[in-house]
């Protein structure tokens, strides 16, 4: 059994933990900035106007992006998670990501003047991807952790044919769609990170209200109903909370696999399944996971950089495989 | 209290039960029997809504339950299914504190009163002790026990079980069904319960209603509905029915299959 104010310590210091890795990225990098002048350029005592441009415009922006991405798919994943009533389901192999990417790819290359409108494009495509999972892998008692793992590859090959249409037939608008999509960090700068922080924020406070349906629903659909809850109503609700999250971060990075699958998981081995801990600890462990996975691949094998997506990929699926192994579903 | 009045079930184009009526008195504990596949457990599913019925009417109090909301209704009435599963690391009293939820509205935490109902809801079923343990780390019927505790933090008028005993050894049975006429008797609790054991439905409810192929085959009293033409009629088994003599009763030995 776990503690609940042993739970809260360990969110508290993960926050700690996220936070202190990001003033450590910030300064890692091409050009090395010591720690005590970042501090000397953010709260304005002197300052290099070099400084000021690799903090301000290139790496802060990055950091922070890299956090705000990573919380909104582990919290997606958590919340998917609870929808589902099953350990597998996660926005990348429920398809949910590949949708998002589709729309956003639609407009980027059928439609390049309308790129204002692809948050919106990519809520929508999240939308009919998870639709079509949810038709696909509904049983008359739920769905199982089979059903939703192929409904999620027939829609990801699905998404994966609609991409390779679309690239054969706008190859001269590509490389900037694909920069986009193998969700690297690298040049997103500012742009990107406003583009995601507002929808990100009224995620977070949208997920705030989730804790407790998430966790009357984790309970099973019969204790749920039971306890006057409509199921039915809150898995739709819930859901999509899930999709908006994820589908802005597609929007803002393109694609990053495991995150939403690997991070919920370490968090609930940390701090147990309930909601009220475990929807904060996977905020801050995603944020955690995807800062380290993108400073990781820039600052490793410089200047070669490697997409955090790629890192990621490396590291998820393995776990992923590990934990098939285990049999913990 | 609690009329159930021509209710029939549609599933998949199939009628499972047929123009169904019985009624429920406060106070009385009322079991449905019948063989396998008979439609006993649709039936009690049907009545705590958690699957539509076509045509017939459920009313509690008077009211019918189609135009009571869901948290109305689980404040009225609390199904328990044949097995519950909890979170792995879901303590006793965490469970039971689930139960207050239909009490709550969305931004109200769990006050004081909650936490009496709580303590109160562990102490009825002997759980104190096990508050801090987790549910998954209990024995059958402890757990089922917790899930008791959960269904009366509730504070229902009426309790629908759908076979409490069915994975349980037979101390275990008696323990969990101990329970219930303990909480009938000294609460005053209305309990439903559907029942596979012949013994020991005649020995704990007051009423008992018998299922056969989605009909009703016979409901009243133990003494009524146990007899040697019903078992031959409902089961195909040729039985002895005889009295306890303390408790008077009937008790059935099973003899051999009537076909």
């Amino acid at each position: 059994m776990i503690k609940k104010s042993r739970s809260r310590t360990i969110v508290l210091v993960t926050f700690l933990l996220s936070l202190i890795v990001a003033v450590i990225a910030i300064g890692l990098g091409s050009v090395t900035v010591p720690i005590p002048e970042i501090f000397q350029t953010m709260f304005g005592s002197s300052s290099t106007t070099v400084n000021d441009t690799i903090i301000f415009d290139i790496r802060l922006p990055r950091v922070v992006l890299a956090m705000v991405i990573g919380a909104n798919i582990a919290i997606s994943g958590a919340l998917l998670q609870a929808v589902m009533g099953n350990p597998l389901a996660d926005p990348g192999l429920t398809g949910v990501t590949s949708g998002a990417a589709v729309c956003v790819l639609v407009i980027m290359l059928v439609a390049p003047e309308y790129t204002q409108f692809i948050p919106i494009a990519a809520f929508v495509g999240g939308l009919i991807a998870a639709t079509l999972v949810y038709s696909l892998a509904w049983r008359r008692n739920g769905i199982s952790p089979i059903t939703i793992i192929l409904s999620g590859v027939a829609v990801n090959a699905l998404c994966g044919g609609v991409v390779g249409y679309l690239s054969i037939i706008y190859s001269d608008r590509l490389p900037a769609a694909v920069q986009w999509m193998n969700g690297s960090l690298a040049a997103k700068g500012n742009n990107a990170l406003f583009m995601v922080l507002p929808y990100a924020i009224v995620g977070w406070i949208l997920s705030i209200f989730a804790v407790r349906k998430a966790n009357i629903i984790r309970m099973g659909d019969q204790v749920a109903a039971n306890l006057g809850e409509n199921v039915n109503r809150i898995r739709i609700v819930l859901s999509l909370l899930a999709v908006f999250l994820a589908a802005v971060s597609v929007a803002a990075i393109g694609m990053i696999g495991f995150v939403g699958l690997v991070v919920p998981h370490m968090a609930r081995l940390l701090v147990g399944s309930n909601y009220k801990y475990l929807l904060p600890m996977s905020m801050a462990l995603g944020a955690l996971v995807l800062l380290v996975a993108d400073t990781g691949g820039r600052t490793i094998f410089a200047p070669l950089e490697i997409p955090a997506g790629i890192i990621m990929a490396v590291i998820g699926a393995p776990y992923f495989l590990y934990l098939m192994r285990k049999g913990t579903f | 209290m609690f009329a159930v009045d021509g209710v029939s079930i549609r599933y998949e184009q199939t009628n499972v039960i047929r123009n169904f009526s019985f009624d429920v008195d406060e106070g009385e504990i009322v079991s449905i029997i019948g063989p396998n596949g008979s439609g006993k457990s649709t039936l009690l599913k049907a009545i705590s809504r958690r699957i539509p019925y076509h045509k017939g009417t459920v009313k509690f109090n008077e009211v019918n339950l189609k135009s009571m909301s869901p948290k109305q209704v689980a404040r009225k009435m609390c199904m328990l299914s044949q097995k519950n599963e909890a979170p792995n690391d879901m303590t006793v009293i965490d469970l039971v504190s689930y139960g207050r939820y239909p009490h709550k509205r969305w931004y109200e935490k769990l006050n004081h009163d909650d936490m009496e109902i709580i303590h109160w809801a562990l102490e009825r079923t002997h759980l104190t002790d096990y508050q801090d343990r987790t549910v998954s780390s209990l024995s059958g019927g402890e757990s089922q026990r917790a899930w008791i505790a959960m269904a009366l933090a509730q504070r229902p008028k009426v309790l629908l079980l759908d076979e409490p005993t069915t994975y349980l050894d037979i101390s275990h049975q008696h323990e969990v069904l101990e329970l219930v006429r303990e909480l009938n008797e000294e609460m005053g609790m209305t309990v439903v319960m559907v029942l596979h054991d012949l013994n020991q439905a005649a020995l704990y409810s007051d009423k008992i209603g018998v299922v056969q192929a989605g009909q009703k085959a016979m409901c009243g009293s133990p003494e009524q509905v146990m007899t040697q033409d019903m078992i031959r009629q409902v089961y195909c088994m040729n039985a002895e029915v005889r009295y306890h003599k303390a408790e008077k009763k009937p008790r059935i030995h099973l003899l051999s299959t009537a076909r």
